[in-house]
């Protein structure tokens, strides 16, 4: 079939040209880097963009960026950039530099490669088209790539930090041998909830805990999902072999319990957290007199 | 689903051998460790399963991907009796450590997906899921 | 025998060493139940601390264990949960209710001669 050839023909005359197109382009950026890669920074102190990088860093962030961006004209794959873009959105989101400034610039360099090819084809406007076709979709994707990169990382630093905050939100503190507080303050959502037990039995483990005081005095509330973890978690530790002590219940908590049928012989409940170690320290033995203050061991 | 591993399970060391199966993928998956021991105790419930209630069944374990997020599927299957009444069997109380019953309410609570498929005389599939935070 | 089980004066040790099947865990309670009273022992030991999975048959052995020895006039203690364990045991809601739990071998020693003790039992030395 004569006519069915000749499509598959054409098809591969164009995808020939698109990569000859791409070639000759790739070619003339390479001979102009120098010249193309300074307008560019130029362009970038202009727009006022980066101004938490010196212009030294920027020219020289300028140049790694020009060279993976043609290269991934050249190639057509995209990992080294992408790789890239990774490793200088993990040294620039540190700096505070933001999303608008990064795609600011990618798209500033689109501008200044189309522009250099304006100036080198604008006599032959029928090529300028077909170099223009060429180049935009592989630009495009450069981009996007680039943009990508640098909010999927900002993503996990952000992720990063959470962990780090609710880490430090509620230290578990040894108070004397063999007892634990732990004062809980704030809104427990599940996510918190699951990483206290986890630090709380991982507590337990390293210091040989045989009680520990649970303080809520600073939670005004919690849902029965939470209420139900807290007694989950009362049970977990009764498993590692430690006693648990919940003090400072408020009245809504007590109310949420009580609707979510708890089993009140499971838990050792005392009004406030002075009651609680007094408790806390008959049951391991020591000798009680009335506490005065929390103090530290060591 | 991009890689499975079948386990048969018939004897009290198929539920071992599939525990251990499940952990390696999961850990290879990169799973935290109180993920891991969640997963392997879901696979060992749902494997005893098979084994009580059906004799023999087979456990498949996968790697999953949606939306860029990786998960573990594990799913049993057996050609058992089937379960009657699926509602009452997911019933068992929460807090009746007393009465085991079936433990699939408990793998329904240790896992991210869950869901049952049982037609009486024919059997039951379990297809369950677990997902990287 | 899957799992050794140590004379220690007037304890039995038992050091659940891996993942055990069904049929070894039954095993295990056998031996348990009869040795303490072949041994005369006043506490059972059970370690635990290398078992990475505690499901509903292995839970529901350890708890029987400890209801059979009680039967037998003996205290047991189980020791060693690690905390992932513990936590998943409890979301299944297995919480070896009645049994008694101490965090490693030290602590269970440690129970057991208080409680021994407290019973007014008569112990020699262990050895």
């Amino acid at each position: 079939m004569k006519g069915g050839r000749d499509q598959v023909n054409l098809e591969q005359v164009q995808t020939e040209s698109t990569t000859t197109l791409l070639r000759e382009l790739v070619t003339h950026l390479r001979q102009h880097r120098t010249q193309l890669r300074e307008e560019w920074a130029q362009r970038i102190t202009e727009a006022k963009l980066l101004t938490a990088m010196t212009k030294e860093e920027i020219f020289a962030e300028a140049t790694s960026v020009y060279d993976n961006y043609v290269e991934a004209l050249e190639t057509g794959t995209f990992e080294a950039l992408q790789a890239y873009a990774r490793n200088l959105s993990e040294r620039i989101i540190p700096r505070g530099v933001q999303t608008d400034e990064v795609v600011g610039i990618v798209l500033l360099l689109r501008d200044v490669l189309a522009r250099s090819l304006f100036g080198r084809y604008h006599a032959d406007f029928d090529k300028l088209n077909r170099i223009l076709d060429a180049y935009e979709p592989a630009a495009n994707r450069i981009a996007i790539t680039v943009a990508v990169g640098f909010v999927q990382e900002r993503e996990r630093t952000i992720r990063e930090q959470q962990e780090a905050i609710r880490e430090l939100s509620t230290p578990v503190l040894q108070v004397r041998e063999r007892l634990l507080i732990l004062p809980i303050i704030g809104v427990i959502d599940p996510q918190r909830a699951r990483q206290l037990t986890e630090q709380l039995l991982r507590g337990i483990r390293t210091n040989r805990a045989r009680v520990v005081v649970i303080d809520i005095t600073g939670v005004a509330a919690m849902d029965s999902n939470v209420a139900n973890h807290l007694v989950l978690t009362v049970e977990a530790s009764r498993l590692l072999g430690a006693t648990v002590i919940v003090t400072g219940l408020s009245p809504e908590i007590a109310q949420t319990l009580v609707n979510i049928g708890v089993d009140l012989t499971k838990m050792n409940t005392v009004g406030d957290l002075q009651g609680g170690i007094e408790e806390a320290e008959r049951l391991l033995g020591y000798k009680v007199g009335p506490v005065e203050k929390v103090v530290p061991s060591e | 689903m991009k890689e499975e591993t079948r386990v048969p399970i018939q004897s009290d060391h198929d539920i071992v051998t599939a525990r251990q199966r499940g952990r390696t993928l999961a850990q290879q998956l990169g799973f935290s460790n109180s993920n891991l021991t969640v997963i392997a105790t879901a696979i060992s419930e749902l494997a005893r399963n098979i084994l009580l209630y059906a004799k023999k069944g087979e456990l498949t374990l996968g790697i999953i991907e949606n939306n860029g997020r990786q998960g573990l599927s594990v799913v049993a299957r057996d050609q058992g009796p089937g379960i009657p009444d699926i509602n009452r069997a997911m019933d068992v109380g929460y807090s009746t450590s007393g009465s085991l019953g079936l433990g699939l309410p408990g793998v329904r609570r240790l896992m991210d997906d869950f869901e049952i498929v049982s037609r009486v005389g024919k059997g039951t599939t379990v297809t369950t899921a677990k997902w990287k935070p | 025998m899957a799992v050794p089980i140590l004379k220690q004066g007037p304890y039995l040790i038992a050091s659940v060493q891996s993942a055990l099947t069904d049929a070894e865990l039954l095993e295990l309670r056998n031996a348990l139940v009869l040795m303490v009273g072949k041994y005369r022992s006043r506490g059972v030991i059970v370690d635990v601390t290398a078992m990475d999975v505690m499901d509903s048959f292995a839970s529901r052995t350890l708890r029987d264990i400890a209801h059979m020895i009680r039967l037998r006039g003996a205290e047991t203690v189980i020791v060693g949960i690690q905390p992932e364990v513990a936590f998943t045991m409890v979301q299944l809601g297995l919480t070896l209710e009645g049994v008694a739990t101490a965090l490693d071998l030290e602590e269970g020693l440690t129970f057991l001669d208080r409680g021994v003790k407290k019973l007014g039992g008569h112990v020699g030395a262990s050895g």
